[in-house]
């Protein structure tokens, strides 16, 4: 019932919201130009429906591969920096100097050296980049926070660092990866975007792109309907992640855990 | 089973923080015995138990194992446990870590579970358990280390039972001292409590408050030698007494 409540309030919401604004640009009569209605926006969507969702496959696509790549990426960073100190020291503020560096300034720069014929795999590595730091620190955070009784225990049975690292430390640290990854996963999707609109015409060909093309062409429903999709693909990230936490935590995390 | 098993030469530690935690504190345990660590909160007997399992350095002293180092199983004032893994893959740790076989750590580690009372409840995650089922599950983690080895075994017990309600704890403390009858172990017990360590210890070792060291080392009847009814006799008093007035002056 409660789950049932949880989708049935936002979509009630976002019923009330649109009938207001199909409305209120009837009443007013708002030209298309400026704010098309509801209505328009759905029609525009399915006369564009095929480069669209064409767009919307091309951007899902670019945007996995640079998140995967950022999570192989993360996770062996966080685990060279729960073996090593040193390590630690020596690379962490590098990520947070990739983090802190606004990525739309530097997403020229990543272009022109990736090159304009791989535009894919330069978008996917501006994606990856934005969500590579939240990864990597909660990942890390959870490795480092796996309880000091368990580690002594393994220590007291004689195991290596490898088997402290695969039985005690990697499961615990589960949940606070699987944050950064939530965290990550829609982020890379803002990279993604932000990569495409650098790029500029010409090269890519996701929804971001259809956005730039549709507003220089005043087709301001069909923007929207791009609009209404980039929205749509982020939610999807975030569901399809928050769906493996709690695959993997649903039996012993209070995070994920139903109460009664 | 009576030779020297451990002995304990003025070891002393202080902490980073400054606070010093023993000042030459010595002791010695024999092959078989139930001995208790007593003292008030903060005088070092965690920190002297984890010194001898060797997860502590000393800045001095000695810790030494006149006949080898025996096995070392050690039980936390918390049951720390895996909280992702059921209660047979948490008994099996040790052996896992040892790399034996899955099959035969399981039989192992279900058998630990059975002598704990926790016949059952093998697949049993410990969100699933109460607090005494998961300090059994963390007995039987220590003694699934244990079976099968042919060295002395030394069970470290780190105020196990500190947490519990008294039903429990007296049920637990039953099943302890069962435990070492049957196994032959000998168990090193550090608790604040002066009934539990008369109730369970043939002998208890009274520390002074910080910087501890030992102040007294009172003998108590043999457990086999014990009445029936040894907790509500006059005897168990008189133990008591002994130890209280022992730690008073400590």
């Amino acid at each position: 019932m409660r789950r049932a409540l949880d989708i049935l309030f936002p979509l009630l919401l976002a019923a009330t919201v649109l009938a207001a604004w199909e409305a209120i640009v009837d009443v007013k009569q708002i030209p298309p130009y400026i704010l098309p209605a509801p209505s328009a926006i759905f029609a525009a969507l399915v006369q564009n429906w095929s480069s669209l969702s064409a767009s919307m496959l091309v951007t899902i696509s670019v945007t996995l591969q640079g998140f995967l790549g950022a999570l192989i990426a993360a996770i062996a960073l966080a685990i060279l920096f729960s073996q090593s100190r040193l390590a630690e020291r020596a690379l962490y503020p590098y990520a947070v100097i990739l983090q802190v560096t606004p990525m739309v300034a530097i997403a020229p720069l990543i272009l022109i050296w990736v090159g304009f014929d791989h535009i894919d795999r330069a978008l996917a590595l501006i994606a990856g980049m934005i969500a590579f730091f939240p990864i990597l620190s909660n990942a890390a955070q959870g490795l480092k926070s796996t309880d000091f009784n368990l580690l002594d225990l393994t220590r007291l049975y004689g195991a290596s660092r490898w088997q402290t690292l695969v039985k005690v430390q990697m499961p615990s640290a589960l949940p606070a990866l699987l944050t950064g990854m939530k965290i990550g996963g829609v982020i890379a999707l803002i990279g993604e975007v932000t990569a495409e609109f650098a790029a500029g015409s010409g090269t890519a060909s996701g929804l971001a792109w259809r956005i730039v093309e549709s507003g220089n062409r005043l087709e301001i429903a069909t923007l929207f309907a791009a609009l209404a999709l980039l929205a749509l693909t982020g939610i999807l990230f975030f569901a399809a992640l928050s769906l493996l936490e709690w695959a993997l935590l649903r039996r012993w995390h209070e995070s994920a855990m139903a109460r009664y | 089973m009576t030779s020297l098993m451990l002995n304990i030469s003025r070891l002393a530690k202080r902490f980073p923080n400054g606070v010093e935690a023993l000042a030459e504190l010595s002791f010695s345990l024999n092959g078989g015995d139930f001995v208790s660590l007593l003292g008030p909160s903060g005088c070092g007997k965690s920190t002297a138990l984890r010194i001898v399992a060797g997860l502590l350095a000393a800045d001095s002293g000695a810790v030494n194992f006149p006949t080898g180092k025996p096995e070392l199983g050690f039980v936390f004032q918390e049951p720390t446990l895996m909280p992702w893994a059921d209660a047979l893959t948490n008994v099996r740790l040790p052996l896992d870590l040892k790399h034996g076989t899955r099959g035969e750590a399981n039989g192992r580690a279900e058998s630990a579970l059975a002598r704990v009372g926790l016949k059952g409840f093998e697949r049993a995650l410990p969100r699933e358990l109460s607090g005494g089922m998961k300090m059994r599950v963390s007995i039987a983690r220590a003694l699934c280390s244990f079976l099968g080895a042919s060295k002395p075994r030394l069970l470290l017990l780190d105020e196990p039972f500190a947490a519990l309600d008294e039903i429990t704890r007296a049920a637990l403390n039953d099943d302890l001292l069962r435990l070492w009858r049957e196994d032959g172990l000998t168990i090193l017990f550090v608790t604040h409590s002066v009934a539990e360590s008369c109730y369970l210890s043939e002998r208890v070792l009274v520390m002074t408050p910080r910087p501890g060291r030992l102040s007294a080392d009172i003998a108590l009847p043999k457990q086999s030698e014990r009445p029936q009814g040894f907790h509500f006799s006059p005897q168990f008093l008189d133990c008591q007494r002994r130890v209280s007035e022992a730690l008073g002056a400590a």
